[in-house]
């Protein structure tokens, strides 16, 4: 965890500016290849997204047309309007063209422009997965601490257990027993929270709406907690387990520092700096969390969305997702890499 | 040419070879036997494992069908039916013992798909480098950034809904994590100055790959196994959840969607929904914890911190 003496070797008299601007350069460097990266994985993440949902098996045309009686002019004028009677590169240019433009299609169910149904659910889903994450990352931080600083007491054997048992339980398991037992209302017992949904109809007038929102809030974001701080509590933990050993903690306890103080002011800070580049890289498991959750409590956000376009299936709304929810974990994980040398010098190499 | 050989105890190579090896595992066991989560872990799994194999003789396929249910419908649980029956009349219990035999399948044979191919690719960029290297793991990375439901929901949606599609969507979604650490363990495997040796004597590269590199690589890999199993069930009852699933057959995740469908979570017919997801969990929980333990002892440096 030292700095390579190779980046600092030309050093001595002749430092300043001219070591400085090499820093920068090299800064600039890092920065570069990183954005070339998340270019590279974008570009694979739309031609993916293209190929894939083009071998679906069943026409579109025939699913949307179900039950109702079309005649062969009525399809080919349909087959017209979504371009599906376009050679397969013009589809694909036509569609990378569309993707910069923000126009991703009609979607087959809706018939409406799926950027429209993408703006319109997007809210709900921010809420969900935003609320969710930062308890979970608190939650899991906080107890991860207090695990791995005593490691081997009741205190760390009861949540790492709790945490291993809640990583084991599906999502929408856990999601439909919180239903069943919290909202349903079995028996005598009153449904204590809604069952579905984001806001009961009928709500007006703003701090009405905000409670009505939190209300409805509460059972999806105890489900979306309870599946992923487990992985933070275990990632802070060992994390912090690491750090036990280092040499600046005896400094730190032979300068006769409270143990309060020791964790929070030396070990803590240390360990958090692997842990938060550990929760951007999960992002990716948090988007599985959110499509799980809205789909079990019909909240009315991007992860229900993807579930009924799947359903049918709906090729340009699916594939709009796909590309979103792939992008979306993609350009936070450039984030994660941008920021991290900033708060780590010792990566700085 | 073993057999007479085997025959005068310790004084053959082979012969000692074996007595280590035993001596070896008898070792592990020990190690193994002092993590009490890990023995637990073993005991849940070998009765699931039990259960799923000698499921046909207690069960009986044709009461599994829809037209021949024995009972009615959503009946509470009884001395008949030990977990109540479902919407068909089936038996909650008998459906939760037979869809062991699928979820443990498709769980084993994703994670043998995704360890194959995860060791592969592992082994290939660890020995080669280089560009061959820098390419595996720019894909390795971009299939890790990926949203894995996301991605496993796709592959399962543009194919035909079967048991083998689940396997493989899975298996391609998985590998990547096994991949990075083959390739950590590899790199470390070649530094040893045994494969100079193998080189010097004039080794090619398949041998020294296949010979000296994967054994030693292995039992990193079977840590990871035991853990990518507990993910893969997971999966698995994830994808028959959201209807992508095989509906012929029968699996945890399946018998979820059906309750599900069935209004089970609004009219509280608890019965038909706890089972499936207690036991979805109660396998997870025992490979996981029986992997911990196999990392445990088999990584000395991850066993001080736990």
């Amino acid at each position: 965890m030292t700095a390579p003496a190779h980046s600092e070797a030309p050093a001595g008299h002749g430092a300043g500016s001219g070591e400085q601007r090499e820093g920068i350069v090299r800064g600039l460097r890092y920065i570069g290849a990183k954005l070339l990266t998340a270019a590279v994985s974008l570009f694979a993440v739309m031609v993916t997204s293209f190929f894939l949902f083009r071998i679906l098996p069943g026409d579109p045309v025939r699913s949307m047309t179900q039950g109702r009686e079309v005649t062969v002019e009525q399809e080919q004028e349909l087959r017209r309007q979504f371009g599906l009677d376009q050679p397969l590169w013009q589809q694909f240019l036509d569609y990378c063209a569309g993707l910069f433009r923000f126009d991703l299609g009609v979607s087959y169910q809706y018939r409406i422009p799926v950027a429209e149904l993408i703006g319109e659910r997007i809210g709900p889903t921010v809420l969900l997965a935003g609320t969710g994450t930062l308890i979970a990352a608190l939650l899991g931080l906080v107890l991860g601490t207090r695990a791995g600083w005593r490691r081997g007491s009741a205190t760390d054997r009861v949540n790492t257990g709790v945490a291993l048992l809640l990583w084991s339980v599906p999502s929408f398991w856990l999601g439909l027993l919180l239903i069943v037992v919290l909202a349903s209302g079995a028996g005598w017992v009153p449904g204590l929270f809604p069952t579905g949904g984001m806001m009961t109809p009928g709500t007006t007038g703003l701090l009405d709406v905000a409670l009505d929102v939190a209300h409805h809030l509460v059972l999806p974001v105890a489900t979306m907690v309870a599946v992923v701080y487990a992985q933070y509590l275990m990632i802070m933990r060992s994390s912090l387990l690491d750090e036990m050993g280092a040499d600046y903690l005896t400094t730190a306890r032979a300068k006769g520092l409270r143990d309060a103080l020791v964790l929070r002011r030396h070990a803590v800070p240390n360990a958090l700096l692997p842990t938060v580049t550990l929760i951007f890289l999960n992002l990716g498991q948090v988007v599985g969390g959110v499509i799980l959750v809205e789909t079990v409590f019909a909240w009315p956000g991007l992860g229900s969305l993807f579930y009924s376009g799947l359903t049918v299936p709906d090729l340009p709304l699916v594939q709009a997702l796909f590309v979103l929810f792939a992008s979306a974990v993609i350009l936070m994980n450039l984030l994660a890499d941008l920021v991290y040398p900033l708060l780590d010098p010792r990566v700085r190499t | 040419m073993s057999g007479p050989q085997r025959e005068q105890v310790p004084v053959t190579a082979r012969a000692l070879a074996w007595e280590r090896r035993r001596r070896a595992l008898a070792g592990f066991w020990r190690e193994y036997a002092r993590n009490r989560a890990g023995l637990f872990g073993l005991v849940g799994l070998s009765v699931f494992v039990v259960l799923a194999v000698a499921a046909p003789l207690f069960v009986d396929p044709g009461e599994l069908s829809v037209t021949g249910a024995p009972g009615r419908a959503h009946q509470p649980p009884s001395l008949a039916y030990p977990l109540g029956t479902d919407t068909f009349g089936r038996s909650v219990l008998d459906l939760v013992v037979w869809g062991a035999r699928i979820s443990l399948t498709v769980g084993f044979l994703a994670t043998a798909m995704s360890v194959a191919l995860g060791t592969l690719i592992g082994i290939v960029a660890g020995h080669f480098g280089g560009w061959t290297s820098a390419v595996l793991m720019r894909v390795t990375d971009w299939f890790l950034v990926l949203p894995p439901l996301v991605l496993a929901v796709a592959l399962a949606a543009v194919m035909t809904r079967s048991t083998l599609t689940i396997i493989i969507a899975i298996g391609v979604t998985v590998w990547p994590a096994t991949a990075r650490l083959v390739r950590a363990q590899t790199l470390a495997v070649e530094a040893r100055p045994y494969i100079e040796r193998a080189w010097a004597l004039g080794a090619g590269h398949a041998h020294v790959m296949r010979r000296h590199v994967l054994p030693n690589v292995m039992p990193v890999v079977l840590a990871q196994t035991t853990l990518l199993v507990a993910t893969s069930i997971i999966a698995e009852s994830t994808l028959a959840f959201l209807g992508l699933g095989d509906p012929s057959t029968i699996s945890w995740g399946g018998i979820l969607q059906d309750a599900r469908n069935a209004g089970a979570v609004s009219s509280g017919i608890w019965w038909y929904m706890v089972p499936p997801g207690l036991a979805i969990a109660l396998v997870a929980l025992s490979f996981t914890l029986c992997g911990r333990a196999l990392e445990g002892v088999l990584n000395p440096k991850l066993r001080e911190r736990r």
